[in-house]
């Protein structure tokens, strides 16, 4: 047995002819909280979505378990899917299903357990996340904190080896960050999971993580544990952590010489 | 000159070529939603829910419109059979009327508009909620889950729609024929009974019916399932969806009444 859960060799990925990722490598070890960091629209939410399966690469591979997701048929993709929770942007609870029956809800489709156990089991989960009390409300009438700590105890209903979060942090107040930053390290310490984080919060990450990836324009441009990053002398690297305006990452979008183009008008 | 021409040409090319390819996916579609029914089956509980929100909570804006459909038929088909002194016969004509045609194609117009916009919707939302891929990522297929059970619900719905359309709309055209202008109801019904066949109308119309409730139904699920995550993408895939529904039903029926009369 690898001590790698998920492996990426070598992986390119184009979309609309357009190359999102160019030979990206990447480890995530077993029972490690690893990030994948990098600015808006650098293709890391696609990055979790290869190794889910919902998306093939064009060349390379990923790895789950040291199988090749994308040689996998149907079958075997949903067999390696049950081994995975994933935890998405806005929760993507379903609307028409209570608090209740959304945890239940992979429970019930993929078990045959009794009604009882289930309940218990989802009130485990609901425990787990704080809001066991909040069983009977609808998705609607969760904040945008709980609803993301709902989506969670759904992710880790089944107890999945790979719990995969996407911007976990996105849009959250610093109480509910914190929670939520506090229930990944926890969880994947109580399920011997390897969790996989896509972020772009800097501070909420190095706190929390054992490795991370930063992923720039289809390349990882820098890897290593928080403290290694911190002191990174590399100028990408440095921008991010700093949150420099202008660096590697220009502020403008590439344009003519201002000049030219005023006087042009 | 020769330049705009051809990109003119190129436009054209790109847009046929577009909507065979969408010809070709919703056709893919509809085989998967079919191949993907054995779930349905064996839990149908999931298809009778649905059932409740396409077909139940139609029923009223069905039984409605059939009472005054039939009311009006009633009053058309009176102020034309007495100026040739067979007024009685206004049964039949409301009757036959009903379950060969305004039943099963009033049913699947006004089913597209009230279920099929709300299917549209629904699918379109969960996928720009992302609550299909939530739903692929637990292993779960949405095709299996979600549109299997929506499309049996559809077609299961339509023929007993049309069937309770037809029932209301004879009530109707016997309210104003009988209690209102006085045609003597023992006529009416007796007409109407001596006229009907079950086979060449009763049948034919359940057959459409269900031929109508397939349409409507996947062409829902299917705009749903097809439509750009945003919120544009959902109410311009709706707007589809009643467009589309009501070419295939008038076309449809066309095409089967000429096979059923022919």
């Amino acid at each position: 047995m690898s001590d790698n859960i998920v492996e990426i060799n070598n992986l390119s990925f184009s979309y609309n002819s357009r190359l999102l990722h160019k030979g990206i490598n990447m480890r995530f070890p077993r029972g490690k909280v690893v990030a994948i960091m990098g600015g808006s629209g650098s293709g890391k939410t696609t990055l979790l979505r290869l190794i889910g399966g919902q998306l093939k690469p064009s060349i390379g591979e990923v790895r789950v378990d040291g199988k090749v997701v994308h040689e996998q048929d149907a079958d075997g993709i949903y067999q390696m899917r049950r081994k995975m929770g994933m935890l998405f942007q806005f929760g993507a609870l379903f609307t028409y299903l209570s608090v209740f029956d959304n945890v239940a809800f992979p429970m019930r489709e993929h078990t045959d357990l009794p009604e009882s156990i289930i309940r218990d089991l989802v009130l485990l989960k609901l425990n787990a996340v704080g809001l066991r009390g909040a069983r009977d409300l609808m998705p609607a009438e969760l904040s945008g904190g709980m609803a993301r700590r709902v989506a969670l105890a759904r992710t880790v209903a089944l107890d999945p080896a790979i719990i995969m979060y996407d911007e976990p942090f996105a849009g959250l107040d610093p109480i509910s960050m914190g929670v939520i930053l506090n229930l990944i390290r926890r969880l994947n310490d109580a399920l011997g999971a390897t969790s996989i984080v896509v972020t772009h919060d800097v501070h909420e990450t190095f706190a929390m993580v054992d490795y991370i990836y930063f992923v720039s324009a289809g390349v990882v441009v820098a890897e290593g544990t928080p403290a290694e990053l911190r002191e990174s002398q590399m100028p990408f690297v440095h921008q991010f952590v700093h949150g420099e305006v202008d660096g590697p990452v220009p502020f403008h979008y590439n344009a003519p010489d201002f000049r030219q183009d005023l006087l042009h008008a | 000159m020769l330049d705009r021409l051809a990109s003119t040409l190129r436009g054209i090319g790109s847009r046929v070529i577009d909507r065979i390819w969408r010809l070709g996916f919703a056709a893919r579609f509809f085989v998967y939603s079919l191949a993907y029914s054995g779930e349905s089956f064996r839990r149908f509980h999931l298809v009778i829910k649905e059932i409740y929100f396409t077909g139940v909570l139609s029923l009223i804006i069905i039984l409605v419109s059939a009472l005054f459909v039939g009311m009006v038929l009633g009053l058309q088909g009176y102020n034309t059979l007495q100026k040739y002194g067979s007024s009685e016969a206004v049964g039949v004509l409301v009757a036959l009327s009903l379950v060969r045609e305004l039943g099963p194609v009033v049913t699947a117009l006004l089913f597209a508009g009230r279920a099929g916009t709300a299917i549209t919707a629904e699918i379109g939302l969960m996928k720009a909620t992302e609550q299909l891929s939530a739903m692929e990522m637990m292993a779960v297929n949405p095709i299996a889950r979600v549109v299997a059970p929506r499309f049996w619900a559809g077609v299961i719905s339509m023929p007993f729609l049309a069937a309770l359309f037809s029932m209301m709309g004879v009530f109707g055209g016997y309210l104003v024929a009988v209690p209102m202008i006085g045609i003597d109801d023992g006529a009416f019904w007796s007409q109407m009974q001596a006229n009907v066949d079950f086979h060449e109308d009763i049948v034919n119309g359940v057959i459409k019916s269900c031929v109508f409730g397939v349409a409507c139904t996947i062409i829902a699920l299917f705009e749903g399932y097809d439509a750009p995550p945003t919120a544009e993408g959902v109410s311009r895939a709706t707007t589809r969806t009643v467009v589309n529904s009501s070419l295939a039903v008038l076309g449809l029926d066309f095409v089967l009444t000429s096979f059923m009369i022919g």
